[in-house]
């Protein structure tokens, strides 16, 4: 499975792009797909936003879901959706805690 | 130190309003990514896993009161409350938004500091002895040639576009603090047998993929000729240097490539034109720039010996800093002091904004308004008097940077890796961590001695793992982490290169085999006043490789 991910230019936020056509700003939400039709559509998305300035460094990314849970496969891709693992005060994480504290 | 003259003033001041304007016309789509993206690697702006991040310039180090409260304050207002002090003497922020940029910008400048050619292949930040001008062990400040080679460098017109970057790091003690051999040029400011300045210059040393040592190609280059011949090095490279492969574009590839002699003979060549032209630096300009660095005036504080006597009584814990975190200065009654950024379980080199701030007041209070940031990721105060030590080391306890562990094992030079860095392979920051908890006995880390163990998470090697004692290099095997360790490596005035003991370890072994290493290190030493380097080099890899992989060492 694949999603695409970027990161926002304003901030530099990281970002997946999301089956109702936002960028999301957590990997949950990341609309997955799973030939190469949907990853030809992807990235025709992404380069699209990139165009028109929305978006930069943007990537598609191998995933696995599990129990609806998307988990990418690379570390790097894990950390980039939780933040750092030094700190889990900050980056996405932070606000999973602080939603379900 | 160095204060903006209007020239200074109005250069960053320009500067500021063209990124200004550039970061507007990108934000409002008028100049595309690729078009946008080597104007933000100009200003120091990158784009990393998280987020944008921002690399500020510290001048060789040197900062002041006012200047470290801002990089607080920016800390505060625009990022996440931290920022991470750099090999390169630099501060970088995580979290900047790139619309935020113009108005730190704006915040730097207001203090004499900017984010200019903290990237790209220009000339870098010259890197400097962190205890520069306080240094018992000195012949002359270096600092004054940071400063003048800072002027020359900055958006010169010749080297802003080179092959690749460059860095350059100037010594002014025979004990290098400033890993002048991993430099591409390094500079070893000493005094002829007639008392003139001049420089041992090095070239083409390098971390990297590649490690190389850097070699001297002139043993003393008198002072006024300073910029000539750095400029004659400048040319050979930006002329031959490789171009068509960014892993082979270091000067490094090209001395080594040339041939020490052959590349000398260049530089000669061209420094022959070059020599007694504009280029060469009137003494009245060398001891013009010299004045801002001139010693504070430090006045006779004779108290401090029995000060120090009494307090050592009182505070074990104060006596063991004292011991481990402050080093002799020039005058007898001052010392230089270390400020650890490496606590237990802490990121290194990471501060908060309020302990900038703390540091800041310290500075201000007891520190002629004077701070240091080390390339081993400390703070530094360079001249605090002794009397007042213990009250330096009290405000310290208060903001928990009193870690009395200056150059032993858990005095680690950590690069941000997998947790921030988009090029990284693995993580640095969470080895450094749990090395720091399995050696927390301070009475351990003593015992064991110096010790300089560094990691990198990746082979760009901004950890310096090439240079620690004990390196460590994490990896991407099989899309998870493994870390390569080498041993033997040291970046003071014998450098050498660290040597892969043999296969690497997976996250959850790495910290074990560092204390296998650490104990066999204990057990074939002559006693504690051989260091674990000198103990390596004497006995070699055979009882670490045994104790690491036991009888597979014995096959191998």
């Amino acid at each position: 499975m694949k999603i695409l991910t970027a990161n926002r230019l304003s901030d530099g936020e990281a970002v997946w792009y999301a089956a109702d056509g936002t960028w999301a700003e957590t990997i949950d939400r990341a609309e997955t797909v799973a030939d190469k039709l949907g990853e030809s559509r992807l990235e025709a998305i992404g380069k699209a936003a990139y165009d028109n300035d929305e978006v930069v460094d943007v990537n598609l990314i191998d995933v696995v879901v599990t129990d609806g849970i998307i988990r990418p496969t690379r570390l790097r891709e894990v950390i980039r959706a939780a933040g750092p693992t030094n700190r889990t005060d900050l980056g996405k994480q932070a606000r999973a805690s602080a939603r379900h504290a | 130190m160095y204060r903006y003259d209007e020239f200074d003033h109005d250069f960053v001041q320009a500067r500021v309003a063209e990124f200004s304007d550039q970061v507007e016309r990108r934000l409002a789509g008028e100049i595309t990514e690729d078009q946008f993206k080597p104007l933000r690697l100009m200003n120091g702006v990158y784009l990393q896993l998280h987020a944008y991040m921002l690399r500020v310039a510290i001048p060789y180090g040197t900062l002041n009161s006012k200047q470290l409260r801002m990089l607080g304050h920016i800390a505060r207002k625009y990022d996440k409350g931290y920022g991470h002090f750099t090999t390169r003497q630099n501060i970088q922020y995580n979290w900047p938004a790139l619309s935020d940029m113009p108005a730190i910008l704006a915040d730097l400048a207001s203090v004499e500091m900017h984010a200019i050619q903290t990237s790209g292949n220009c000339i870098r930040n010259v890197t400097a002895d962190h205890f520069a001008g306080a240094a018992a062990d000195e012949v002359a400040d270096p600092r004054p040639y940071a400063e003048i080679l800072r002027q020359w460098s900055s958006v010169h017109p010749e080297f802003s576009y080179l092959p690749r970057k460059f860095k350059i790091a100037v010594t002014g003690a025979k004990r290098d603090r400033a890993a002048i051999q991993v430099h591409d040029i390094g500079l070893h400011l000493k005094k002829d047998e007639t008392g003139a300045l001049g420089f041992a210059v090095y070239v083409g040393g390098g971390q990297g993929r590649t490690p190389i040592i850097a070699k001297k190609i002139r043993d003393f280059l008198p002072e006024e000729h300073l910029l000539s011949y750095i400029t004659a090095i400048m040319r050979v490279y930006n002329l031959h240097g490789r171009r068509d492969n960014k892993y082979k574009a270091r000067i490094k590839i090209l001395v080594h490539e040339t041939g020490v002699e052959e590349f000398t003979r260049q530089v000669d060549a061209e420094w022959a034109h070059l020599k007694d032209g504009e280029l060469a630096l009137p003494e009245a300009d060398i001891r013009a720039i010299s004045t801002y660095f001139a010693p504070p005036a430090l006045v006779a504080r004779p108290e401090g010996d029995e000060a120090l006597r009494l307090a050592r009584l009182d505070s074990r814990s104060f006596g063991e800093w004292l011991d481990q975190n402050v080093v002799t200065h020039k005058h007898p009654d001052y010392a230089a002091v270390t400020i650890s950024l490496k606590g237990v379980g802490e990121a290194p080199g990471d501060a908060s904004d309020s302990q900038m701030e703390a540091v800041a007041d310290l500075a201000e209070r007891y520190g002629f308004d004077e701070i240091r940031v080390s390339h081993e990721q400390n703070l530094i105060l360079p001249h605090v008097a002794r009397a007042d030590l213990r009250a330096v080391y009290d405000a310290l306890v208060e903001i928990g940077l009193q870690t009395a562990n200056s150059n032993l094992i858990t005095d680690i030079i950590a690069c941000p890796g997998l947790d921030y860095c988009a090029l990284a392979n693995a993580r640095s920051i969470s080895v450094a961590q749990e090395i720091t908890h399995r050696f927390n006995s301070l009475e351990r880390q003593r015992d064991i001695g110096e010790l300089k163990l560094k990691i990198s998470g990746c082979i760009n090697a901004c950890g310096h793992h090439h240079v620690g004692h004990i390196g460590i290099l994490g990896v991407e095997k099989k899309g998870a982490e493994l870390y390569q360790v080498t041993l033997g490596g040291s970046g003071d005035e014998n450098t050498s290169v660290g040597e892969i003991i043999g296969r690497g370890f997976g996250p959850e072994d790495i910290t074990d085999a560092v204390e296998t290493i650490v104990e066999t290190y204990l057990r074939v030493r002559l006693d504690s006043s051989e260091i674990f380097l000198d103990a390596y080099r004497r006995v070699g890899q055979a009882p670490f490789k045994e104790a690491l992989y036991g009888s597979e060492a014995k096959a191998a």
